[in-house]
């Protein structure tokens, strides 16, 4: 007998069963497309586990609610720390003084001393930040689930028709007042002649773009930011202003073979901060924006600590 | 203050709705900017963007949709046409765009959309330079408000060529004129109220900031003071300096 239900087996849903499970309830997992892939937008994501950046644009409390996602990450996924490397353009050079500005915890650096491989520009380093590769932690996710006999069951469900507590994290499926889709593009390249370590973001006024080294000489190239709820694939217009920012970063770019366009919705909550809802014995996982993996750590545990102390953490909110 | 179109503004700003942190702070921004007008972009938001803008609908603002990103009359005519459908209005920033680096207007399809447009009734709002000759002929196609540019879209960089835009002002001194694009300050904002401009449009300059609703409000206050200014008719300036406590008369002792 299952002490929770959870519902969605995305990064939310699955990282929320690892830390139920780690302080000793069992949870039961639905998902109506089965174990996580292509159909769920944490398929789609960049990885990176990047605090400082993004405090940059968002709201403090992601920074630091953020800072220790990549000690959580590590109990079940490899997670590389190298930090991020922030580069410009040199017309664009205003822009990373800003950004030096705006962010918390790096130093000014040159790029020839840390990714030698790329044309050398000045730039910033955030030495505390990290990566993973959000197919292998779902996959290594859902693995470290199964092996304490806890699976994914291939199931449509209704938080109503469920006894006991429930958690909903199935994103957009959810409908929840006030959620909204954030449309996101993203492209996945076959570059084994460039050598990368670590996330690069190209500061742009325009075609903001970040690259996020995979195993076997691939990278991922991310990501639009539109307003809209479509998912259709990917625009002709956005593959260009990604794919241009990655040229004018290393001309070797315009090699690569492409491996994949992809285009998908992110939840979120109006001042794009995720959210524990609780609504009864249903506690909502969502809204989590652009920082499914850097957040989710910090979601589950609040969620976790709600459900078993009653502790009202800051993502808590009581509907 | 002159009107646009028959509608009179509650402030001298128009403010737009693209790259803020998140829609909250979005809405902030407009609450501390008290800005009546928000421009809205139909090409990539508006598509399928529906709880982007209903969040923007509950500003209870008047809209105006833009032609961002389009690079031709024909490009813009058709988006033109399909703000109207979405967004229920015939207002339009008119933005056909000539040059991929600087955003600056393409003087020859503006023209022709702007004709195009006027005669189907839309109320066209042209992002414009300063050029005289070109304002006169969008004035002849029909535009009842004109949007010359500051600078570079985003650029920041305010008044680029005040000497035109002074005389822009003076050749047309009845039409409603807009600065459109490349403000970045408040004084910027406070110059071109100073100049005799009837509100200033703006987005990076607010959105980009790092307090985006402090720079509202600052803006606010800056088009407020810019009015304020030219209705007290300025001393004006001269070369000698003249006392301001008169010299004959003073005591002597």
């Amino acid at each position: 007998m299952a002490d929770v239900t959870i519902i969605g087996a995305g990064v939310a849903g699955l990282f929320a069963a690892h830390v139920l499970a780690l302080r000793g309830l069992t949870p039961r997992i639905l998902d109506r497309n089965g174990p996580p892939g292509p159909h769920g937008c944490s398929w789609w994501a960049g990885g990176m586990l990047a605090p400082h950046c993004e405090g940059v644009t968002a709201d403090p409390v992601i920074t630091r609610l953020g800072a220790d996602a990549a000690d959580a990450w590590s109990a079940v996924t490899p997670v590389t720390r190298h930090g991020t490397l922030v580069l410009a353009l040199d017309r664009d050079r205003a822009e990373l003084a800003r950004f030096a500005r705006r962010a918390t915890d790096h130093q000014p650096c040159d790029s020839a001393d840390l990714e030698p491989d790329l044309p050398p520009r000045p730039g910033l380093i955030f030495p505390t930040e990290a990566h993973l590769d959000p197919r292998r932690a779902l996959t290594d996710l859902t693995a470290w689930l199964a092996a304490r006999g806890i699976g994914i069951e291939a199931a449509t469900a209704d938080p109503r028709d469920i006894v006991g507590p429930v958690i909903d994290a199935r994103g957009l499926s959810a409908a929840l007042p006030d959620l909204r889709g954030v449309r996101g593009e993203m492209i996945v390249l076959h570059a084994p002649d460039i050598a990368l370590t670590r996330p690069v973001r190209l500061l742009h006024p325009r075609h903001p773009l970040y690259i996020v080294p995979r195993a076997g000489g691939l990278f991922m190239l991310g990501a639009t930011q539109i307003e809209s709820a479509s998912r259709a694939p990917a625009t002709a217009r956005s593959v260009l202003e990604l794919l241009s920012a990655a040229y004018a970063l290393d001309p070797r770019f315009a090699e690569s073979a492409i491996v994949e366009l992809g285009a998908d919705l992110r939840p979120a909550f109006p001042d794009n901060i995720p959210r524990v809802t609780v609504r009864g014995r249903v506690l909502h996982l969502n809204g989590l924006f652009r920082h499914g993996y850097l957040m989710t750590p910090a979601l589950a545990r609040q969620a976790a600590d709600y459900l078993i102390t009653g502790t009202k953490g800051e993502l808590i909110h009581e509907d | 203050m002159r009107d646009f179109y028959g509608v009179t503004l509650p402030n001298a700003l128009l403010l737009g709705t693209a790259q803020y942190p998140s829609p909250s702070v979005l809405q902030d921004a407009f609450r501390a900017s008290g800005a009546g007008v928000a421009t809205v972009s139909l090409r990539r938001e508006a598509g399928q963007g529906q709880a982007f803008w209903s969040l923007i609908r509950d500003l209870g603002v008047r809209i105006l949709p833009n032609t961002a990103g389009c690079h031709s009359a024909r490009e813009a005519v058709t988006t033109a046409r399909m703000a109207r459908e979405v967004f229920e209005t015939d207002w339009i920033k008119l933005e056909v765009i000539g040059h991929a680096d600087t955003l600056q207007p393409d003087p020859f399809g503006l023209l022709e959309a702007a004709t195009i447009l006027c005669a189907e009734g839309f109320h066209v709002f042209p992002y414009t330079t300063e050029d005289q000759v070109l304002a006169a002929r969008l004035l002849d196609a029909g535009c009842k408000v004109l949007m010359p540019w500051g600078a570079p879209i985003g650029s920041g960089l305010g008044l680029n060529n005040r000497h035109g835009l002074r005389m822009l002002r003076a050749a047309f001194p009845d039409v409603p004129m807009v600065i459109d694009a490349g403000l970045g300050l408040p004084s910027h904002a406070t110059e071109a109220m100073e100049m005799g401009f009837d509100a200033v449009l703006l987005n990076s300059a607010v959105a980009q900031a790092g307090d985006p609703v402090a720079m509202a409000r600052a803006f606010a206050f800056a088009v407020q003071a810019g009015a304020l200014a030219r209705d007290a008719d300025p001393m004006g300036v001269r070369d000698m300096g003249a006392p301001s406590t008169p010299l004959i008369g003073r005591a002597w002792l």
